[in-house]
């Protein structure tokens, strides 16, 4: 059963459920099992009762998801990968979960993520790395490691995560998967744990594009509860397009050349050549302040983080620390003890940032960049449809390689960074491997076009027909991966 | 010696009446059970998210518009950072550099701004309980977190504690009329702090300042900023230097305590509130709020003070919007608006049960020395209790002036007849003495004399 | 330079207790990463607006209407230390 039911993306999966050949029990079963023997610490939490089976009807067909362990769930721990947050369990659902679950995707488990969404490796949870199923001694990307890596390695049919500078795009490069950030404001924000507001957006990670167009369908949409969020105007469509023929891809300078891998190049020059044997045209063009983006990113992300961080205090939830003389020092110490070094770091960057004489200098001039990094893809968008880069400048390193300089990490997030500064939408889609390793390649599209780039991502994955089977081990939880040693502490830390 | 003047600036915070809080669906606390009017957003769970409430920002308007204040386009939240046990997210919703109302006036003094931010939760110290590490214990009561607030920043006009506590007066009566305030300064609903400092007179730079917080009366805050201003006064007279800090003035012992220093000053980090989208003032929200704007006490005083009306009634009875009302009907009838003003505010109750323009008629009948004042209130009372026309109502029940000389004539000759000692003692120079003669004569006409026409009569009839 | 006294001011801001080590450490780290972004001092930015908001949109407003607040068990579950029906803290007067 497990291996039958692996074989099928989440959509084919829904289709032999609504056709009376597949029981939603039987693939929720089968992937419960999966992602409780986990051995990639992919999960922090996996859901024991099989649910109720879903309405004959329910366009997700019973087909469970696993969820970033930063979107809330009631009753159900929500750590956003933090010790400051150690089994808090929100009395309330986010509202993007709560509206997957109401298209009949029932919750699978809660994902492993870098802290508050904090990372790019996912080396900064308190609840230990997640390794990557294509090689375990290396890094799935992050922050929504533990979404990507659990879909790559069939731990669950799909998966949602956050992006706020890459969070999604690059572990579902690094992991060949498909990953998508949707237009800012597409998908509630209300229940996910902030990390950086204005900034933050969630989104679906896939095995293919057509699961990313479903599962995004029952995303979207206006709430009230958000006073960001807008409505979505028109609905989702599953992408059916074969060719590219007029569509003109925008290669910009500055981020495709300096800092990429020379694998990651040679694999993105040549699904350039495959995307103009589609019918597209590629267009040679300049993002001029999209080498600021990482530096206004770095300002405005953890500045907008001190202040959504600062809630955690020891008064209402989480963690308090066990001794202290005063309310400052209970304040400090739980700080102290509940954060991780990265967010400590972020807390203070942001905090300087935002200070009294510092204000203008970053946070104020961030903003500005912001604007030009914004102005810029809006020309861009005048010339060309879509703009292309490889999503990731690299292919998965090793876990520990990146730990000891801040920037080193940082530099994952160049090609993604600039997309959310302007509230873009993009996807990542596998575009082949490099050193046996998954490389990504992302279209970024002007506001609300997810059905045009889903289109095209759909006509470029036929095209590439990238294979991911080695990394789910077809055979089930026992078989061992291609490349894994089976270690008996699974990565949990 | 040189003399100072204290320069005093004021913070008001008014909770509006709102029926849910500011930035969540939760109705407002009345003292209910600790706790129990609260959600994830107002206590400041993770994923929570702040949605505005849309009557607070036409309260808002009001409020600018009652202070004449210049009503922002386009107004943003932001975040205020500090940490404090009451403020659940660690940051304050509050307005920085783009408020709802910038600039006004009210009576005599300027308005700086008027912005819109959410209230803290309540804390209540329990004192040494030895239940956490043997320190202070306080709870958080979140019931009041995120009520609506309204904060009113003044300039620096007010010239003193007297000022300052009439004004605040005005200001009250302003927001009561206003219908978007209890206003009950003894709840909470309205506070106020002071910004102090003091020069010498003459002189138009500022001092250095100090922040006298939260007094919670009237009377506090006139004795509070008196306290103050005497207290800067004798340290620069003593050659030293004001230190800009937060102070309270404790009204039992009336004395003015430090509450931090300057140096521990917050650094509040603001910046624009992402979870929410700037405010655009439409056309129809400004005529929704003008719409809901009564005429205030201030310009309902100025209206009375031009139709005739002394300063003091006038301002008297823009305080009390009911009764202002029903002068408003009276005064096309009033041949006076003073008399009239002054007959509604001195029969207050009795007048408010009596048509309006019935008492501007009675108030024409004394003026035209048809009625007596003495008998202003049993015309009231009948006319209260029955109504009708005032002139046959004086007619009907004989409480009408005595309009003949001849006959008032022949009641004061008798009065000083039966009086003899009075009527010496007037003779001697001894006036005081004329209030029996006068008792003498209401007796004998039930009231219908006019005083000072005996007064006359007495003394031509005395050769005085 | 981000020195250890502005370390410590600002952890003092944010509430976070730094070893000496954590504090030698960090201005290395808060330097190093600063340097990179001051990058985006020299950029001609005279005159451009700063963006906090990408989506445009305004007035989202809701209607003044009350919905049931959370039963007090909801609100004080998760609560470290809990008394009198309130979060209990140390005192801030203390
Ligand atoms: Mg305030
Ligand atoms: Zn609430």
């Amino acid at each position: 059963m497990s291996a039958e039911v692996l074989a099928l993306t989440a959509a084919q999966a829904g289709e032999r459920i609504r056709a009376g050949e597949l029981r939603s029990a039987d693939v929720f079963a089968a992937y419960r099992d999966r992602a409780a023997a986990d051995e990639l610490n992919a999960f922090v939490w996996v859901a024991d009762d099989v649910p109720a089976a879903a309405a004959a009807d329910a366009p997700l067909a019973g087909v469970p998801v696993a969820v970033k362990d930063l979107f809330c769930t009631e009753g159900v721990p929500s750590q956003a990968g933090s010790k400051i947050l150690e089994d808090y369990r929100p009395p309330y659902t986010a509202t993007a979960v709560r509206n997957l679950q109401q298209g009949g995707a029932p919750l699978l488990g809660k994902t492993n993520q870098d802290e508050f969404a904090m990372g790019s490796s996912n080396e900064n949870s308190a609840y230990g790395p997640v390794r990557n199923p294509w090689d375990p001694t290396r890094v799935p990307g992050g922050s929504s490691g533990g979404s990507a890596a659990a879909v790559a390695a069939g731990l669950a049919p799909w998966a949602i995560g956050t992006d706020t500078g890459g969070s999604i795009r690059q572990p579902a490069a690094l992991c060949g998967i498909v990953g998508m950030k949707p237009t800012y404001g597409a998908v509630s924000r209300y229940g996910m744990i902030a990390f950086a507001s204005s900034l933050d957006q969630a989104g679906p990670l896939t095995r293919d594009v057509t699961d990313c167009a479903l599962l995004l369908r029952h995303m979207v949409g206006q709430d009230p509860c958000d006073s960001t969020s807008v409505a979505f105007p028109e609905e989702v469509r599953t992408p059916s397009a074969e060719r590219l023929d007029g569509i003109r891809l925008g290669v910009p300078e500055e981020l495709t050349g300096e800092g990429i891998e020379p694998g990651v190049l040679e694999n993105f020059n040549a699904t350039l050549r495959t995307c103009e044997e589609l019918g597209a045209t590629i267009e040679p063009m300049r993002l001029p302040h999209a080498p600021h983006a990482l530096s206004a990113y770095y300002i405005i992300a953890p500045a907008e983080a001190s202040a959504n961080l600062a809630r955690y205090d020891g008064v209402r939830y989480g963690l308090r620390a066990p001794e202290y003389d005063d309310l400052l020092s209970m304040y400090t110490r739980t700080r102290r003890a509940g954060f991780g070094a990265e967010v400590k770091r972020r807390i203070m960057l942001g905090t300087y940032a935002l200070s009294s004489g510092y204000y203008d200098a970053y946070y104020g001039r961030a903003q500005q960049v912001r604007t030009k990094i914004a102005d810029d893809f809006r020309a861009a968008f005048a010339a060309v449809d879509f703009v292309v880069t490889p999503t990731s400048p690299n292919v998965a390193f090793g876990l520990g390689s990146k730990t000891d300089d801040p920037w080193a990490m940082y530099l994952n997030d160049y090609c993604t960074v600039p997309v959310p500064l302007a509230g873009l939408p993009a996807i990542s889609i596998p575009s082949g491997l490099s050193e046996g390793l998954p490389v990504g390649f992302q279209i970024i599209g002007g506001a609300f076009s997810e059905n045009r780039i889903l289109d095209a991502a759909y006509a470029l994955e036929q095209a590439i027909g990238f294979d991911g089977s080695s990394a789910r081990g077809i055979a089930g939880p026992d078989a061992p991966r291609p490349g894994q040693e089976r270690r008996p502490d699974g990565g949990k830390g | 010696m040189t003399s100072f003047e204290p320069v005093i600036g004021l913070e008001i915070h008014v909770q509006l009446d709102t029926a849910t809080k500011m930035f969540c669906s939760c109705a407002l606390s009345f003292g209910e059970p600790p706790n129990t009017r609260c959600c994830p957003v107002c206590l400041g769970l993770p994923g929570a998210l702040p949605v505005v409430n849309a009557k607070a920002i036409e309260y808002g308007l009001m409020i600018g518009m009652a202070l004449e204040s210049e009503l922002a386009d386009r107004s943003i939240f932001h975040r205020k950072n500090y940490f404090y046990p009451d403020n659940p997210k660690a940051y304050q919703i509050s307005q920085y550099d783009e408020p709802l109302c910038r600039g006004g006036r009210l009576g005599d003094v300027r308005i700086h701004r008027v912005h819109l931010e959410e209230d803290a939760a309540k804390l209540i110290h329990v004192g040494e309980t030895g239940r956490i590490h043997g320190s202070d214990t306080s709870i958080v009561d979140f019931n009041r977190c995120g009520t609506p607030l309204v904060e009113i920043v003044t300039e620096p006009d007010v010239k003193s504690a007297e000022q300052a506590r009439e004004w605040l007066q005005l200001l009250r009566e302003t927001l009561r009329q206003l219908e978007v305030s209890d206003v009950d300064m003894s709840q909470g609903s309205l506070r106020c702090d002071a910004n102090i400092s003091i020069r010498p007179v003459g002189e138009t730079g500022f001092g250095t300042k100090t922040e006298l917080k939260n007094m919670n009366s009237f009377a506090f805050i006139e004795r509070g900023i008196k306290a103050e201003v005497i207290r800067q006064t004798e340290i620069v007279r003593g050659g030293g230097d004001v230190i800009q800090e937060t102070l309270h003035f404790d009204p039992r012992t009336e004395r003015i305590t430090s509450l931090r220093s300057k140096e521990e000053a917050h650094d509040y980090r603001y910046f624009p509130e992402p979870d929410l989208v700037p405010i655009r003032i439409a056309p129809e929200m400004l005529d929704t709020a003008r719409a809901a704007v009564p005429e205030l006490p201030a310009a309902r005083a100025a209206r009375y003070e031009a139709a005739g009306v002394s300063a003091d009634n006038a301002k008297d009875l823009a305080f009390r919007a009911e009764l202002a009302a029903r002068f408003d009907d009276a005064l096309p009838v009033a041949d006076s608006a003073q008399a009239t003003a002054a007959l509604f505010l001195n029969q207050g109750e009795l007048a408010a049960e009596v048509e309006p323009e019935s008492v501007a008629t009675v108030s024409n009948l004394v003026g035209a020395k048809a009625l007596t004042p003495g008998n202003v209130r049993a015309v009231l009372e009948i006319l209260a209790e029955r109504g009708g026309d005032p002139a046959d109502v004086v007619a009907s029940e004989g409480l009408g002036a005595i309009a003949d000389d001849g006959q008032l004539e022949g009641i004061v000759e008798d009065a000083l007849a039966a009086n003899a000692d009075a009527a010496e003692k007037i003779r001697g120079g001894n006036m005081k003495a004329i209030g029996a003669i006068i008792g003498h004569v209401m007796r004998e006409t039930k009231g219908r004399a006019d005083g000072g026409e005996v007064t006359r009569l007495v003394r031509a009839k005395l050769g005085l | 330079m981000i020195d250890r006294e502005q370390v410590l001011h600002v952890a003092r801001l944010a509430r976070l207790e730094l070893s000496d080590a954590e504090v030698e450490r960090m201005s290395g780290e808060l330097t190093g990463i600063l340097g990179h972004i001051e990058k985006i001092g020299e950029l001609d930015l005279d005159g451009v607006c700063p963006t906090s908001h990408v989506v445009e949109v305004t007035n989202k407003l809701r209607a003044d209407e009350p919905r049931p607040s959370w039963p007090r068990e909801k609100i004080l579950g998760a609560a470290p230390a809990v008394r009198d029906d309130g979060f209990e803290v140390p005192s801030p007067q203390a």
